[in-house]
């Protein structure tokens, strides 16, 4: 795939599934997220880079209301985050995030993570939430640690199970906050390959990453974030290859070595 | 031959042991030996007291004779130490009524028997129980509750008092926790004002400040007021170990709750609690033996909870002295009941493990 695919992307106005406009936060004195504005289309793939510290994480928890924005407007799938409650537990059920910690609930086996926000959001029949969460777990290759129970996996596996826990919810966003970083190296790629795949799906994504590849063969763009601020904004090839900003290209010089 | 041999890998095998844990080092021979002495000088004498000299079912002029222990004084007042000022004919019903909660209880600590069958079977045990006490229908005599005392009261007010403080003291821990202002203050003021002042100083107030604030005519039973004493004062312990428990757990659990779209009960009831609680259940089962434990602080606003039935006999004129027959009979007791919590806590943080 190349970025021929962003031709696929519908531009049109009923096609934005979020919209950023003017987004300013604080924490406390620090200006964290300055002026953002970001439109993602149905079926777009984005991936966000950028130094630490720069408000990737930030941004993207914003969007799921994990963190609460002061200024500016934020819009998903026609609902606007506000303060009513109501809103942010409806939009949270249509997102997906997946952490860099994984965050699987270790009280409960592989199973009753996966069925958990189902049966208990959705309201789905406790059988039909096991025979998704079933099929999910084939999708991330890991059926059979089905009754297991988190501690007993590896990060690895911990995170493909922490993806399919999302997907379970039948989201129309899926947010993934450097999802590989905390993983030891050879594992990196069986988690990489999982999300290739829900790429191929046609899933809406937001992935905070520094890998190069992954960016390479699905996204749409890139951005790279730094000092609160959306510095660079390019198709992936564009991006890696010919960066326009100074900072961009010290970035890169940075993380390619 | 064959015993010589078995002596002989006996010793070899006991000698190392003792040279190992008792005799290693001159000072701690010096403690074994002291020790050892000590409990030759307490242990006979003990036994000789307890058990080889003791009476058990004599008239208190034939204790007066002997000089081992009087346990008849426990014997010959048994009922009243147990059942207090409850009718005499009607002890049964009492009896009856602890029957019906400890098998409960027993039923109950296995976990797979947690079921919406068994919660059923407590509410109707918990009516039939009160019906028992109470009476006054189903052909059942009257017993008004201030005939009520000894073990059944003791039982009533430790097992109300742990039922209710614990989760009030979960919603005190989650309302110290909560962003709301007005909750906050509350949890905390709450919390502060409890734990700063003794339990005595709650029952006193229960039994004689907070009348005065009722509107005449409404009286709220002796017995309920230092039920509710009791259960204010434990759940600002448990809320403080609850609040402990809250904080072990990782923001990510939260954001993990959040993130599925589960609402604040939902996340609490189903992702934190059941991880903060079982981390705390060491500490809460320390407060929920000393809360039952307490309960025999009754007595300084006349009730007759078991401590009190037992001390009452002593000042019968026959029975005056034996003192020590009586507490060890009633710390026996309390022993039994509080061994029994803390053996479960540990049995149960291990299947849950
Ligand atoms: N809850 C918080 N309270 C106060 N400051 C915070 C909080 N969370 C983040 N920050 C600060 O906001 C800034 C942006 O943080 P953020 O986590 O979004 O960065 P990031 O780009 O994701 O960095 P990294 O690559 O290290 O994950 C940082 O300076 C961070 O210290
Ligand atoms: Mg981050």
């Amino acid at each position: 795939m190349t970025n021929e695919t962003t031709t696929d992307i519908h531009r049109d106005s009923q096609d934005k599934i979020i919209e950023i406009t003017g987004l300013h936060k604080w924490f406390g004195e620090l200006h964290v997220l300055q002026d953002i504005n970001l439109t993602v289309y149905k079926g777009e793939r984005i991936v966000i880079c950028g130094p630490s510290g720069s408000g990737k994480s930030t941004l993207i928890r914003c969007i799921n209301r994990l963190e609460e924005h002061q200024k500016g407007r934020i819009i998903v799938d026609g609902t606007e985050l506000s303060n009513n409650i109501k809103n942010i537990e409806k939009i949270r059920a249509e997102v997906g995030m997946v952490f860099q910690h994984f965050n699987l609930f270790p009280h409960l086996s592989i199973l009753e993570n996966l069925t958990l926000g189902p049966i208990w959001v959705r309201k789905t029949p406790q059988k039909e939430a096991e025979e998704t969460a079933m099929f999910y777990l084939e999708k991330v290759h890991i059926a059979e640690q089905a009754l297991k129970y988190p501690g007993q996996l590896s990060g690895g596996q911990q995170q493909r199970v922490a993806i399919a826990r999302s997907l379970c919810m039948k989201p129309k966003i899926m947010l993934f906050d450097e999802p590989t970083s905390a993983l030891d190296p050879e594992m990196v790629k069986e988690v990489l390959d999982v999300m290739i795949n829900l790429a191929e799906d046609g899933m809406t994504m937001l992935v905070v990453s520094h890998e190069m590849g992954f960016a390479k063969s699905v996204a749409h763009r890139v951005l790279f974030v730094d000092y609160g601020k959306i510095v660079e904004e390019n198709t992936p090839h564009q991006f890696f290859d010919n960066p326009q900003h100074d900072r961009t290209k010290l970035f890169l010089s940075q993380i390619l070595h | 031959m064959n015993r010589e041999l078995q002596k002989k890998s006996f010793l070899n095998r006991i000698l190392p042991w003792l040279k190992e844990n008792l005799f290693n080092g001159v000072f701690n021979s010096i403690i074994t030996i002291v020790l050892l002495f000590a409990l030759y000088k307490i242990i006979p004498p003990f036994i000789k007291w307890a058990f080889v000299d003791s009476l058990w079912r004599s008239t208190a002029a034939a204790c007066r004779e002997g000089n081992g222990a009087c346990w008849s004084v426990i014997t010959a007042n048994l009922r009243f130490i147990i059942f207090g000022f409850y009718p005499y004919d009607l002890q049964w019903r009492p009896l009856l009524a602890m029957i019906l909660l400890v098998g409960l209880l027993l039923y109950s600590k296995n976990r797979n028997h947690w079921n919406k069958t068994l919660f059923y079977g407590w509410i109707a045990g918990l009516f039939f129980m009160g019906l028992l006490m109470k009476g006054g229908i189903l052909g059942l005599a009257p017993v008004e509750s201030d005939k009520w005392g000894g073990l059944p009261l003791t039982m009533m007010l430790a097992f109300f008092g742990m039922i209710a403080a614990y989760p009030l003291g979960v919603v005190l821990a989650l309302g110290r926790r909560s962003k709301m202002p007005a909750i906050k203050t509350f949890s905390v003021l709450y919390i502060e004002l409890i734990r700063g002042v003794p339990l005595i100083s709650l029952l006193f107030m229960s039994s004689i400040l907070f009348p005065l604030f009722l509107p005449e005519g409404l009286t709220i039973n002796k017995i309920i007021r230092a039920q509710m004493a009791i259960i204010l004062f434990t759940a600002a312990y448990i809320a403080e170990v609850v609040r402990g428990g809250l904080q072990a757990i990782a923001k990510g659990q939260y954001e993990a709750a959040d993130s599925l779209g589960l609402s604040f009960p939902q996340k609490m009831r189903l992702i934190i609690l059941p991880q903060a609680l079982k981390i705390v259940i060491p500490p809460s089962v320390g407060i929920l033996i000393s809360a039952f434990k307490d309960t025999s602080l009754v007595v300084i606003i006349a009730l007759y909870d078991l401590l009190k039935t037992s001390k009452s006999t002593l000042s019968n004129p026959d029975w005056m002295g034996y003192s020590p027959e009586v507490y060890l009979f009633v710390a026996a007791i309390y022993f039994i009941s509080c061994f029994a919590m803390s053996n479960y806590s540990r049995k149960l943080e291990k299947e849950l493990h």
